[in-house]
């Protein structure tokens, strides 16, 4: 079960000039179930890329396949494929356009098929998921704060019951206590739900604490794909794209560089306290 | 005299409801602070505790329900005096989409020192010496919508900037911008700050922002929490976790050690900060 990029190409036009293309010769395959961070400079082919995956954008050259089937073949669902594989966009609460939240949320299952009751019970389902209380279901989304309707976008997709669920920078304009529910809510849709998350961030931060795998991007290529820890221990070569390493890989450098030899490999706040307090107990003892 | 002097400010709205009672909310709730000329100031807080209404306050976007915004000594409440307060001190706002009127950059610059009634020399004398400024002079010809996000926000800055402000409010300038628009406005910002003596106060949520500041007044439900330098505003780990707001890398990590008994030094907000105190027990 996988969505499966084979030599993927796109070029904005006919001209085979090297300058238009987003991307070349992309190799990907995400399975059900995974974590993947995609990372890139802006113009690095990102969002190009993931309007592959549910068929937005058609390659100019290669194929896309979905559990081994060419998405682009006759007779393919494609429209089925797009409940699959949900994509958030960004800034995706600017299309909430219903009279009530819950109307908004139920726009999407309906479009699949869905009667009004069985939507409802999705999307009730769908915005208690993504932490909107029942008491906001019937107010205009207008009215909600700017976190509450990026969520309530989100519960928009997630009512059509994705298998794998794209977004694009979703926490961007944020304030952190926003920023954290987002990267919460998508955690436990991974963990309880099963369902695969491809996050697209310019946050290596975001990255390093809820992804397992890292896709960096760079002029329409991927330049590294593989376990984050490997991925972000490239930091000369992610700043030569124009990117960094989350902050405590980086600290960790910075530290051994001065004599103390932290271990390297570490992404998060939890993981470097422990690392320093290892080395400093070691010396204490020592003394 | 400051240029910025607010007084005992309260901003009031009524938020209607079909089903619930009317119910009054203070966005502003009792605020007095002023500025000095030639400040960096950075407003931090949650969404909702206030930071844009109290942004808008200050070249009468909103006008207090009490209390006063003297802008050098100008009542924002005054309307005769509204045009050159505006001059004084322009906004920018998150959004570069929203604030661009012009089909052309030059003409998108020149909009305010047209409507302040310049003759057409010194319009032009503004615009050319505003896009010089904010670094966009090769891009005065160009097509604002063909720019990105973070040339956007520098040609909404020129625009400012061609009125010849003391001050400048920005509200969240780079929340919609990549990590290298991002730096672009900062730098930019920076520079206005130090090489033309502007003031600045900068609405954000980010913490390599915030260390830009020579001073940060932390906003609360409608009141001010803290204000203070960075050093001394980061240190309180704690308090800042309180109000859900986020504190640096570097602070937070140090905050974690001392609590494990390593008697790392106070004031740790920078990773070479950190880095070197650290250093010194091995």
């Amino acid at each position: 079960m996988s969505i499966r990029l084979e030599n993927v190409s796109y070029k904005y036009d006919e001209n085979t000039k090297e300058k238009s293309y987003a991307l070349k010769n992309i190799k990907l395959e995400i399975k059900k179930g995974e974590f993947v961070g995609i990372v890139g400079h802006t113009g690095s082919g990102k969002s190009t890329l993931i309007q592959h995956l549910n068929g937005l954008l058609k390659p100019s050259g290669g194929k896309v396949f979905y559990n081994e089937r060419d998405i682009f073949e006759t007779g393919f669902p494609l429209r089925e494929l797009r409940g699959k594989v949900g994509v958030c966009f960004q800034y995706p609460e600017y299309q909430l356009f219903e009279v009530t939240v819950l109307d908004d949320v139920c726009f999407g299952p309906m479009n699949f098929g869905k009667t009004r009751q069985e939507a409802e019970e999705i999307s009730r389902r769908a915005l208690l998921d993504v932490g909107i209380e029942e008491s906001i279901f019937h107010k205009s989304p207008f009215e909600l704060s700017g976190g509450q309707r990026r969520r309530a976008a989100i519960a928009g997709i997630l009512a059509m019951e994705p298998e794998y669920f794209v977004l694009d920078e979703p926490t961007a304009g944020l304030d952190p206590a926003g920023r954290d529910q987002i990267l919460n809510l998508l955690k436990e849709l991974h963990e309880k739900k099963g369902i695969a998350i491809i996050l697209v961030s310019h946050s290596m931060e975001d990255v390093a604490a809820c992804a397992d795998r890292v896709v960096v991007m760079s002029h329409g290529k991927i330049l590294y794909d593989g376990d984050k820890r490997e991925v972000f221990s490239h930091e000369k070569e992610l700043k030569e794209v124009g990117l960094s390493v989350p902050f405590y890989r980086s600290l960790a450098g910075d530290l051994r560089e001065r004599g103390f030899m932290i271990r390297e490999d570490v992404l998060t706040l939890e993981e470097t306290k422990d690392a320093i307090m290892d080395i400093l107990r070691k010396k204490r003892n020592n003394a | 005299m400051p240029i910025l002097n607010i007084k005992n400010l309260i901003h009031k709205y009524m938020t209607y409801d079909d089903s619930e009672k009317n119910q009054e909310i203070r966005a502003i709730d009792d605020v007095s602070f002023s500025v000095e000329k030639g400040e960096f100031i950075a407003i931090l807080g949650r969404n909702g505790s206030g930071k844009s209404s109290l942004a808008k306050h200050i070249n009468g976007l909103l006008l207090p329900t009490e209390g006063a915004v003297y802008v050098k000594g100008m009542d924002t409440r005054n309307q005769e005096e509204i045009l050159q307060i505006r001059q004084s001190a322009g906004i920018v706002f998150q959004n570069p989409d929203n604030q661009i009127v012009g089909a052309v950059v030059d003409e998108d610059v020149a909009f305010g020192p047209e409507n302040m009634g310049r003759p057409t020399e010194d319009i032009w004398r503004r615009v050319t010496k505003a896009l010089e400024d904010v670094g966009m002079t090769a891009y005065k010809e160009a097509s604002p919508n063909r720019l990105s996000g973070g040339q956007k926000q520098r040609i909404a800055i020129a625009g400012i900037m061609a009125m010849e402000p003391e001050c400048i409010i920005l509200d969240e300038p780079t929340a919609m911008l990549d990590p290298q628009g991002r730096q672009h406005v900062l730098s930019l910002v920076k520079e206005l700050n130090q090489e033309k003596n502007i003031t600045i106060l900068m609405v954000t949520h980010h913490m390599e922002e915030v260390l830009l500041a020579d001073r940060v007044i932390v906003m609360q439900e409608g009141k001010i929490a803290a204000d203070g330098t960075p050093k001394e505003i980061f240190s309180q780990v704690e308090k800042l976790k309180k109000i859900g707001l986020e504190v640096p890398p570097a602070a937070e990590l140090a905050y974690e050690l001392r609590k494990e008994g390593i008697p790392l030094k106070d004031q740790i907000i920078t990773k070479e900060e950190l880095v070197e105190e650290l250093c010194r027990f091995v």
